[in-house]
């Protein structure tokens, strides 16, 4: 069903095309409105994903919510994808992208990358201990799980040549590398560090063989046109606040994800301007 | 070829129209392996599919109680679930509790993998609508032909083989081609578990280089220029098999 919705999603972004960004204020569109639309991700624990009620929750459900405080309205939340949610935003489907997006060079040309960057995270694998992976270089034609439109599919599948087989969401791969269907799932080494530490029984036997590999910053997206606009400019503010405030390492902390490096840093850096 | 390749890069820093795989080689390649997995895919599923329902459509009139038991149950089964659910039921649920065999780098991996299991799921599914298409072809051919045939000495399966099926097949042809070409579209869904196939494939370039538009035109277009060539395979097919006096 969820694959169904997907191919029709992905249909409809072709009818529709790429052309719906409004020449009008997205500030004064969302006060109007009364609520701002976020494109979320809600299979992505502990940064946006489903709890047993079926309501998304996670850390940038957290940062959504306080962009909706801010501009006093409701807050909307839509799931994407890494495969659709750039075409969300620029359709006008949503006015804001929070959703693990790594901020690269190719990605700049679509969409409009919030600076500072409120993350980064690196390349690894989440494997079985009895794969006996110790390089990247063992990967070499094998069997690796990944998901669709992840920005390191196509680097690790040029360097290292493992088989790739590429799933539509998450789960679906993590539940391929359960039935032994790969050898190991490529992904965003933050992602492998907080299923590890769940402490869930399922992964168990399994860890993060590898060195982390490639660094890549996370952004908040919004359109190209709004990005030197107020509604860019905002949430530009905001990104700053939350580094200099110390809210997103609070974040990180709550929802139970390793201090990165990266906010430590990025922390300092803005209470000390 | 240079010369195309410049075309659409071209194209695509002049006028946004962004055909990928017509100049970056990383993804033709990928393309072009989408393309042939297709067709491969959809060739080997049309052909067991074909030995499913004719299979099928034998067991279907056997005078063992248990073998049209069997047919009715497969029949139903494969006619009436969604075919998106089976792959998935066989390639997450299955293939678990298959046991394991070990690969050429020592580990244990399953025993049939997702394009393998991409066959077996796509081959029952059609194989099931081809057994009532079949049977339907040989419920037309009148029971004294049958019965011809039986006074002149054959067998049960001598006569399915020269007498019922040659004539079941020339009646069933026309809706046989339509569940063929339902089977090759239908190979899209393998791209759930990972085949890369062309939706696969096409996925794969435009969430990289972001052109969605185009992949999705140039995915149309491949689907009605492969269904077109079934479907003249098919008509000649049906053209060659027509016997002057028997008409269908």
């Amino acid at each position: 069903m969820k694959f169904g919705i997907r191919l029709v999603l992905g249909a409809l972004i072709a009818v529709v095309g790429t052309f719906g960004a409004a020449a009008q204020d997205t500030i004064a569109k969302i006060k109007q409105r009364g609520t701002i639309v976020v494109g979320v991700k809600n299979d992505y624990k502990p940064w946006g994903f489903l709890d047993p009620s079926g309501k998304i929750v996670g850390m940038e459900i957290e940062l959504a919510e306080d962009v909706a405080k801010k501009l006093g309205v409701k807050l909307e939340m839509i799931p994407v994808i890494a495969a659709n949610r750039m075409e969300f935003l620029n359709q006008g489907r949503i006015d804001l992208v929070i959703a693990t997006m790594g901020d690269t060079a190719e990605r700049r040309k679509v969409v409009g990358m919030v600076e500072p960057n409120y993350y980064a995270g690196a390349t690894n694998v989440l494997a079985p201990k009895s794969a006996n992976l110790k390089k990247w270089e063992d990967l070499k034609g094998r069997k690796v799980c990944a998901v669709q439109g992840a920005y390191y599919n196509r680097r690790v599948g040029q360097l290292y040549q493992p088989d790739l087989v590429v799933f539509p969401a998450v789960p679906d791969a993590l539940n391929a590398l359960q039935g032994g269907n790969c050898i190991a799932f490529l992904f965003d080494d933050t992602l492998i560090g907080s299923t590890l530490a769940g402490g869930d029984p399922k992964w168990a036997n399994y860890e993060m063989p590898l060195a982390s590999e490639d660094p890549q910053l996370w952004a908040i997206g919004v359109r190209l046109t709004d990005l030197d606009a107020p509604f860019g400019k905002l949430m530009k503010e905001m990104s700053v606040d939350w580094h200099k405030s110390g809210r997103l390492l609070a974040l990180e902390k709550k929802w139970g994800i390793k201090t990165s490096p990266y906010l430590e840093e990025a922390n300092k850096k803005h209470r000390g301007s | 070829m240079d010369g195309t390749a410049d075309f659409f890069r071209w194209l695509a820093e002049a006028h946004r129209i962004d055909v990928s795989i017509a100049y970056d080689p990383l993804d033709r390649k990928r393309f072009l392996i989408g393309l042939w997995t297709t067709i491969w895919l959809s060739g080997v599923c049309i052909g067991s599919s074909i030995l499913v329902g004719l299979i099928g459509a034998w067991l279907h009139g056997a005078r063992s109680a248990a073998a049209r038991g069997a047919v009715q149950v497969f029949v139903q089964f494969f006619r009436n679930t969604p075919p998106l659910v089976q792959l998935a039921f066989f390639y997450f649920a299955v293939s678990a509790a298959l046991p394991p065999v070990t690969d050429r780098f020592g580990a244990s991996v399953p025993l049939i993998d997702n394009v393998g299991w991409a066959i077996v799921s796509f081959s029952l599914f059609a194989g099931a609508f081809n057994v009532e298409i079949f049977r339907s072809g040989i419920e037309a051919v009148p029971r004294a032909t049958v019965e011809a045939a039986e006074s002149l000495g054959y067998t049960r399966l001598a006569a399915y083989r020269h007498v019922v099926l040659p004539l079941a097949f020339r009646v069933c042809l026309p809706a046989l081609g339509n569940n063929l070409v339902n089977l090759v579209k239908t190979t899209t869904l393998a791209y759930a578990i990972g085949v890369p196939e062309l939706l696969y494939a096409a996925s794969q370039v435009w969430s990289e280089v972001f052109n969605v538009r185009e992949m999705m035109v140039v995915l149309l277009l491949t689907y009605v220029a492969l269904v077109a060539v079934l479907v003249h395979g098919l008509r000649r097919w049906e053209r060659a098999m027509r016997i002057p006096g028997y008409s269908a």
